[in-house]
């Protein structure tokens, strides 16, 4: 009786000891690493007042500037998942040679700095290059055009989807699937219904990561895209033009911007993400 | 015993050095991108020459980087003792919202604080196929000019300016003519580097375009690296002359107690010594003597300053790349 409310209290409390002081350390921290830095930002841009930051974001050249920033990030996400997951599951699944070499290659993007990346890959990509080349014989041109920028935003946020797909991945238990299959399950239900359902909230939360990068992204991304206003120029390329003529303050309201806006995509995906696995269920049964 | 004797000998000696050391004058000049070799090559030919006059040792350390990131750098509070920049605007910038030096501070060394200039030159793939001699056949149907952004780069500004120069003097030039020249001229740009050196690497590497816009030291520099054998230089009838400034940071070596050394190494610029050095890195040195004896590395071309053209920087920068301004006006977003 008295072992079964210890228990209880243990549930309740955690295993460490000191909400207190670990909730006092977590607001101290992320205060002095991310909100500091943010208010910062905000402050510099409502310098400019409301109508002063709405002028300079409803321009036209921020207006596509931001769609190409967002809608490529969210394009390169959408791919990112389905290919990270195939990896994920190749890797946890299946036991062949260069194994541990390829799950290292996944982390490689995370490792490399990012205007490397970007310069290796217009290399890559360019007319005359390895894979341009063929391509551009099919008429498809990917540096310099919003496609490149697409390339570049896959490189980068891939390793996010697969490494936290991956853990959940190897905790799924296989008897389920066997049983699943016994019971009478063909195997593209026993995916649909067993196998995604457990995963999607790892998945989610992974390709959320991948688009937050994405979003900022800028070293790679400036060398492949052309970075022609209004086709191929992302916000973060903007924001260096406005600290180029020492505007500090529009380039922080494109900022606070672009954060804003990301925080309410993130926001809006971890909501889904509680409920996605409800919502899936119901689909497939549908 | 004998080691701890050795053992004291090496802290004496250690120590001996820190105060050597200690007692070394620092500067800090920061500088833009493509000066990394020129600067290496005079810091080096000033302390010895320092060394010689004074007996005293002293080390330069440079910082290179964008000329407008390295002006904000300054600004926000890297401590250069001398800066050496891209473009006026960029140590008027320091002089105005940081109040390191007076505003008047281009008045105070030789020809305008501008100890060598450079200009605008064309580079082209070996043969020159597409026939490419002066500005107006960049405008010919189906060539490709590189050139990165003027918004991002200050680089960019100048060929900017170079192409606005040569419009206007053209006979019956103006305004208006000169406008859709550089309009005309940016319709063929199909991709903008944010900076100079990228611009150069996606032209001579990456085979991209027809024709790159440069400096002439950088245009060089580009032959000599990455293309020799598939890149020539050509220089049009007319171009802008490109005049880097530099200025010493009062604030900054009123601190350091260095105001002695860092204006000897300003007035050290424009000494034959280190005009040599300049023309051996391609850029135009001012003293006379010198670019005599260099004539035949630099192209005899008919140049313009900013000042002559568009009157001055404070106006050219509202009025062309200022928000709203002239270069946004032309280079909208294509629908």
């Amino acid at each position: 009786m008295s072992r079964a409310n210890a228990q209880r209290r243990a549930a309740r409390r955690g295993v460490l000891p000191g909400f207190g002081l670990t909730f006092g350390i977590t607001t101290t921290y992320l205060t002095l690493i991310v909100l500091i830095p943010i208010a910062g930002l905000v402050l510099r841009a409502a310098g400019l007042g409301p109508l002063g930051v709405w002028q300079v974001i409803s321009a036209p050249r921020a207006l596509a500037a931001f769609r190409v920033s967002f809608v490529i990030a969210a394009l390169a996400t959408l791919a990112n998942m389905p290919i990270g997951l195939l990896l994920a599951w190749t890797m946890v699944r299946y036991r062949f040679p260069g194994r541990r070499m390829l799950d290292a290659l996944v982390d490689l993007p995370l490792a490399l700095p990012t205007s490397v990346a970007g310069v290796a890959l217009t290399a890559l990509y360019v007319d005359d290059g390895w894979l341009g080349g063929p391509l551009a014989a099919l008429g498809l041109k990917i540096a310099f055009t919003p496609l490149g920028i697409w390339v570049a935003l896959l490189f980068v946020g891939l390793p996010y989807v697969v490494r936290t797909v991956q853990p959940v991945l190897m905790e799924l238990d296989r008897r389920t699937e066997e049983a699943a299959l016994t019971l009478g399950a063909r195997p593209g239900q026993v995916f649909a219904r067993v196998v995604l359902p457990p995963l999607l909230p790892a998945l989610l939360a992974g390709a959320g990561l991948a688009f937050a990068r994405a979003v900022g992204e800028y070293g790679s991304v400036i060398f492949i895209a052309g970075n022609r206003p209004g086709v191929s120029e992302i916000v973060p390329l903007l924001i260096v033009g406005k600290l180029e003529q020492y505007d500090y303050a529009a380039a922080a309201a494109l900022g606070a911007t672009m954060l804003l806006a990301a925080l309410l995509i993130l926001l809006a995906l971890s909501a889904v993400q509680s409920r996605a696995v409800r919502l899936w269920m119901r689909t497939v049964a549908a | 015993m004998k080691m701890r004797t050795l053992g004291l000998a090496i802290l004496a000696i250690g120590l001996l050095g820190s105060t050597v050391v200690r007692a070394e004058v620092t500067l800090l000049n920061v500088s833009y991108d493509p000066t990394r070799e020129l600067y290496a090559d005079i810091n080096k030919a000033f302390a010895a020459d320092w060394k010689a006059k004074t007996g005293e040792a002293i080390t330069i350390r440079s910082s290179h980087g964008g000329s407008g990131a390295q002006a904000r750098a300054v600004i926000d509070g890297l401590e250069a003792d001398v800066v050496t920049l891209a473009l006026q605007p960029d140590i008027d910038a320091i002089a105005e919202r940081a109040h390191l030096l007076p505003t008047d501070w281009q008045s105070r060394l030789p020809n305008h604080s501008v100890p060598y200039t450079s200009t605008i030159l064309f580079v082209v793939r070996k043969g020159n196929p597409k026939g490419i001699h002066d500005w107006g056949d960049l405008l010919k149907p189906g060539v490709q000019v590189i050139t990165p952004n003027p918004k991002t780069s200050g680089g960019a500004r100048w060929n900017y300016l170079a192409a606005w120069g040569y419009a206007l003097k053209q006979p019956g030039g103006t305004p208006e003519k000169a406008k859709a020249f550089v309009r005309d001229l940016f319709s063929h740009v199909p991709i903008l580097d944010s900076g100079a050196r990228g611009a150069t690497i996606t032209f001579a590497r990456r085979n991209q375009g027809d024709v790159l816009l440069a400096w002439e030291d950088d245009a060089n520099l580009a032959v000599r690296e990455l293309g020799e054998g598939k890149l020539e230089i050509v220089a049009p009838s007319m171009s802008i002359q490109a005049e880097p400034v530099v200025a010493l940071v009062d604030q900054v070596v009123a601190k350091h107690g260095t105001a002695k050394e860092a204006a000897a190494y300003l007035q050290y610029l424009y000494s034959p010594a280190a005009q040599e050095i300049d023309a051996k890195h391609f850029l135009r040195p001012t003293d006379k003597a010198v670019m005599a004896r260099y004539a035949g590395q630099f192209p005899t071309i008919t140049t313009f300053t900013v000042d002559e053209v568009f009157g001055s920087w404070k106006k050219v920068q509202a009025e062309q790349f200022g928000d709203g301004g002239v270069f946004d006006q032309i280079y909208q977003p294509v629908k």
